[in-house]
Formats: C-alpha cells, sequence, structure tokens
C-alpha cells in the first residue's frame, strides 16, 4: 500500500472513532478504557511478524517478549470488560 | 518488497477485524448492546491474530503459541481477581504493557528490518550488504518508540500512585519545565538523526530518553488529575499501535489506533471540561501541592452535626432522595451497604436517584462501575447534566465520599481555585447529608467546602462504611 492510502484509512479512522467515542454512554467509560486496551494490543500483529522471522535471533526473542504482553493485555482486557459490562443490569420490573 | 505475497484476502482480513474493533466501541453505546460489542471484539482480535499467523513463514510456532498461552493464561487469572475498586490501576497496568509492546515490536523491527518488509538490501561496492529501512518506516518507527516508551514509563508511575505504592502527591522538581523541553528538543534532534543517518545510537538515545520524559511528565501530577492522566496514556497506546501500523502498512492496527486515539483524547478533553482546567494546566501538574490558598479555610464557623438515626428518619420521610458517591466510597468499599440503604428506602416508599460526577473516582466512569457492581441498576445513575435540575425536587440529598464537586463555591466565589468547574448542586435540596471523615480536612482542591456550613447541611462525621451500616441499622 502506498503512504497515501495507508494515511486516508488513519484520518477516516480518526472521524469514525471520533463519532463513535462521543456516542458512548458516560456510565461505560471505564469499561471504554478496558476495551481500547484490549484492542490496542493488536500491536501483537507486529510482535508475531517479529517472532515468525527466525534470521535475527534477538528480533525474535524480543517479538516473543511482546507477543506475551500483548496477550496478557488481550486475554485480560476483554475479560475484566466482559465481567464489567455483566454487572450493568436494568431495574426489574 | 515485501517478502510475503499479500493477497487481497489478507488485507481484506485486517480490514474486517478493524470494523470489529469499531463495533465494539459503537456496542458501548448503551449497556445493552455492549456485551455484543465486547464479543467482535474478540472476534476482530482473532481473525486477526490467525491471519498474521497463517500468511507468514513462521519459523517455529509452538514457541508463539507458548507465549500466547503464558500471557493470556496471566490476562485472564487477573482480570478474574482483580477487584472492582482496583480498576484505575489495573487499567494503567495494561497501558503499560501496550506501551513496552510497542517498544519491543520497534526494536525488533530495528534489528530485522528486512522481515517486515520496511528495507532494501543495500550491496555496496566495499564491505557488506547492509538493510536500509525505508525513509518513511524510519519516522514511523522512530515515532512508534518514541510514544510507546513514554506510554509505558508513564504508565507505570500512573500504576504506582493509583495503587498507593507510591504517594500520590504531585512531587515537584525544581527546574521541571526546563528539564521537560529540554528533554523533548534532545528527542526531537535524536529522532531527526536516526531518520537522516538510521543510526543504531540516536535510535537508542530516542528510546532512553522518551522513557525518561514519561516519568517526568507524570511525578508531578497529583492523585485526583489522574482520570486525565489515564485517559492521555490510553490515547498514546492508540498512537503507538497507529505508528506500528504504518510500519506495517496493516489496516486493523492503523483503524484500532485511530480509534483508540481519538477515544482516549475525547476521554481526556471530557475530564478536563468537567474539572473546568485546560490540558495544558493538568499536564504542567502541581495542582493541589499548594494548600489552602483562596477561600480562607474558617474552620470555627457554626455547622450542625447529626446522628445515624438522625440521617435515617430524614431519609424515610423524604418523597426523593439522591445519594453523591464519590471516591471516598471507594475507598471505604461502601458501594454494597449503600445499595442495601438504598433498597430499605425503597421499601418505605422513597425514590431513590444516584448522580455521578464526571471526575468522580480516579477514572472516567469509575463511580458507575461500582455502583453496578453493587448491583444498583443502571437507570437509577444519572450524569451531571441529567440530575442537576432534579435538585430543587429533592428532599435528601446524601453525600458519600465526594467534596469538591458539591461545593457551591465553584458557581460564585471568583477567588476559588475551582471557581467555573460544573457541579452537583445539592444544595438545592431540603437537606444535605454530608458524610465526612472529620471537620478538619480539605477536599483535594485545598478549599473549604461553603456546604458545610449552610442551614439545610447536617455532617455525619464518621468512616462512609460505618455511617451507612449504622444508617441501615437504623431504618429497620
Amino acid at each position: 500500500m502506498t503512504f497515501v492510502s495507508i494515511l486516508s484509512i488513519f484520518v477516516l479512522a480518526c472521524f469514525v472513532g471520533y463519532y463513535v467515542v462521543w456516542s458512548v454512554t458516560p456510565a461505560l467509560h471505564t469499561p471504554l478504557m478496558a476495551v481500547t486496551n484490549a484492542i490496542s494490543s493488536v500491536i501483537i500483529v507486529g510482535a508475531l511478524v517479529a517472532s515468525a522471522a527466525a534470521a535475527v535471533p534477538g528480533a525474535k526473542w524480543l517479538g516473543l517478549l511482546a507477543v506475551v504482553l500483548a496477550s496478557v493485555n488481550i486475554f485480560g482486557g476483554f475479560a475484566v470488560t466482559e465481567r464489567m459490562l455483566a454487572m450493568y443490569k436494568k431495574k426489574e420490573r | 518488497m515485501h517478502e510475503v505475497a499479500q493477497s487481497p484476502w489478507v488485507a481484506l482480513a485486517y480490514l474486517i477485524a478493524g470494523v470489529c474493533f469499531i463495533l465494539a466501541l459503537r456496542g458501548l453505546s448503551s449497556p445493552a448492546t455492549s456485551r455484543r460489542g465486547n464479543r467482535l471484539g474478540m472476534a476482530g482480535m482473532t481473525i486477526a491474530v490467525v491471519t498474521t499467523l497463517v500468511t507468514h513463514e513462521i519459523a517455529s510456532l509452538p514457541e508463539i503459541l507458548v507465549a500466547i498461552a503464558i500471557g493470556g493464561g496471566i490476562g485472564w487469572v487477573i482480570a478474574r481477581r482483580i477487584a472492582m475498586t482496583a480498576m484505575p490501576q489495573l487499567v494503567a497496568a495494561f497501558h503499560s504493557l501496550v506501551g513496552l509492546a510497542a517498544v519491543l515490536v520497534g526494536v525488533a523491527a530495528f534489528l530485522n528490518p528486512t522481515a517486515f518488509g520496511i528495507a532494501d538490501t543495500v550491496v555496496p561496492l566495499v564491505g557488506p550488504s547492509f538493510a536500509s529501512i525505508h525513509a518513511a518506516s524510519r519516522i514511523e518507527l522512530i515515532l512508534g518508540v518514541a510514544i510507546g516508551a513514554i506510554t509505558f514509563s508513564g504508565s507505570v508511575i500512573a500504576f504506582l500512585k493509583l495503587n498507593g505504592t507510591m504517594s500520590g502527591a504531585a512531587i515537584l522538581l525544581p527546574q521541571r519545565h526546563a528539564i521537560n523541553v529540554g528533554t523533548a528538543i534532545a528527542i526531537l534532534f535524536f529522532a531527526y538523526q536516526f531518520f537522516a543517518t538510521q543510526s543504531p545510537l540516536d535510535f537508542w538515545l530516542v528510546a532512553a530518553l522518551a522513557f525518561a520524559i514519561g516519568f517526568l511528565l507524570i511525578i508531578p501530577i497529583g492523585g485526583a488529575d489522574m482520570p486525565v492522566v489515564v485517559s492521555m496514556l490510553n490515547s498514546y497506546s492508540g498512537w503507538a499501535a497507529a505508528a506500528m501500523g504504518f510500519t506495517l502498512g496493516n489496516t486493523a492496527m492503523i483503524i484500532t489506533g485511530a480509534l483508540v486515539g481519538s477515544s482516549g483524547a475525547i476521554l481526556s478533553y471530557i475530564m478536563c471540561r468537567a474539572m473546568n482546567r485546560s490540558f495544558i494546566s493538568v499536564i504542567a501538574g502541581g495542582f493541589g501541592a499548594v494548600a489552602g490558598g483562596g477561600g480562607g479555610a474558617a474552620i470555627d464557623r457554626p455547622w450542625k452535626r447529626g446522628s445515624a438515626e438522625d440521617a435515617a428518619f430524614l431519609m424515610k420521610e423524604a418523597g426523593q432522595v439522591v445519594i453523591v458517591p464519590g471516591y471516598g466510597m471507594a475507598v471505604a468499599q461502601a458501594q454494597h451497604v449503600l445499595r442495601e440503604m438504598g433498597d430499605k428506602l425503597k421499601h418505605h416508599g422513597v425514590r431513590v436517584k444516584y448522580a455521578i460526577h464526571p471526575v468522580a473516582g480516579r477514572m472516567p466512569g469509575h463511580m458507575n462501575v461500582l455502583l453496578a457492581e453493587a448491583n444498583v441498576p443502571y437507570d437509577e445513575v444519572f450524569e451531571l447534566e441529567d440530575i442537576n435540575a432534579d435538585f430543587a425536587q429533592t428532599d435528601v440529598a446524601f453525600v458519600i465520599g465526594a467534596n469538591d464537586v458539591t461545593n457551591p463555591a465553584a458557581k460564585t466565589d471568583k477567588t476559588s481555585p475551582i471557581y467555573g468547574m460544573p457541579v452537583l448542586d445539592v444544595e438545592k435540596a431540603g437537606t444535605v447529608l454530608f458524610i465526612k471523615r472529620s471537620m478538619g480536612g480539605v477536599g483535594y482542591a485545598g478549599v473549604d467546602n461553603e456546604l458545610f456550613y449552610r442551614d439545610n447541611t447536617m455532617m455525619l462525621l464518621a468512616d462512609a462504611k460505618k455511617m451507612v451500616e449504622e444508617i441501615v441499622k437504623a431504618l429497620d
């Protein structure tokens, strides 16, 4: 992909983010932080690329360590969000 | 170019992952759709990881799977065990991991640029061949590493402060603004050097200085400003992911980075607005370090003290009670007994509502989660702008663990440090019941609260949890 097409995606995604986040109800701001945390660990993609390549051992081990860290975040982030969201209940009538 | 042939399906898969992440945030517009959103987020992550694994030539798959299992296991156990009151420090700790992962990925990409498809092999006439990283990739790489490092060290400090391991007070170094500006300029200089020469020394200097500035930026910020700090670090972790996404040309990472980046930025903005402070003044730090500047802490003014029985009697007879929780409720772990009190009042035919100020607690939405944990239905919980008009028709406002966010001086006293901050109009209620440990202490902003000395205010001096327990007993 050319730099400009990547940049276009980025800029448009910023606008999407702006409108989507403003529509999040303030009551769910803590789960919002937890889930954004989990999804920002999509950086694991870079970590996997680094650990997949064996040519430079140092880079591979750093990549594997990054995979561990990102996995803590992915599993922890989604699980804790799920746990929080399960607690939000409407009034029983 | 890239060593792995990129079929259009691969790009499509990452795009789908990105869309899943957008829908995950979109689901949070209402508690009813939020869990489906979270599942979509998990699906998106699975798609991204699986796509990466099947489209790259992997030297050793078991090692990677073990790494995922170790990290995943740790994360899952933490998520199960963590107390809801500890959520702010957990989020800060998670931010630090994203930051560190970004740094590690950046370093790995620097050490092995060919694997990331960001370099051309140059064979000079003399000497060994080397990988020359593309100019654009150098910028993205150094940006990603710098932002990741700031996120990491900043989040570690935020974690230590929120966890109480380190004092929550603002720590002010002499000449700190000069030090920060100097460090920032040095980072920019070495980043430019790296861009120009791809020299490893400049790369490491940028990383080291970025770690340092993350640390320097957060230590002067006090505990109650943490909602802004946590949101800001949230934003940084997003920008770090986006920078890495540019390096890899990966749509899922770029979309996610943009989403998380704007999410954190918007939350910081909301928090600053709720404190009527500029983002710059929060980041400059030191707020609340000098206590008792304006307002004059005249402790010897007359005030009324009430007992648990008085409070129970007043609330039992009320038509509507509005409960205003703050960080003190979280510290005292009083949310469960508070809900019990609400239930008892409902049995007496009282309408019970909860009023949440945006900066109550140590992170955005902190109070809402604690009340949800205690089984308070979310349709009884209201935000500031939705409930403020209600106080005039409220018989009793019950303030527990909040202080500055109820101070009427913010509306009237131009000399007060919190002047202009939106506050809950509790003083308009028939009676204000205010739980506080003692009359001596002041709120975070270091100002005395006008509210204590009003005719319609009754002070309940005790530990929040104990006082509510006694009220519950008196309600029987």
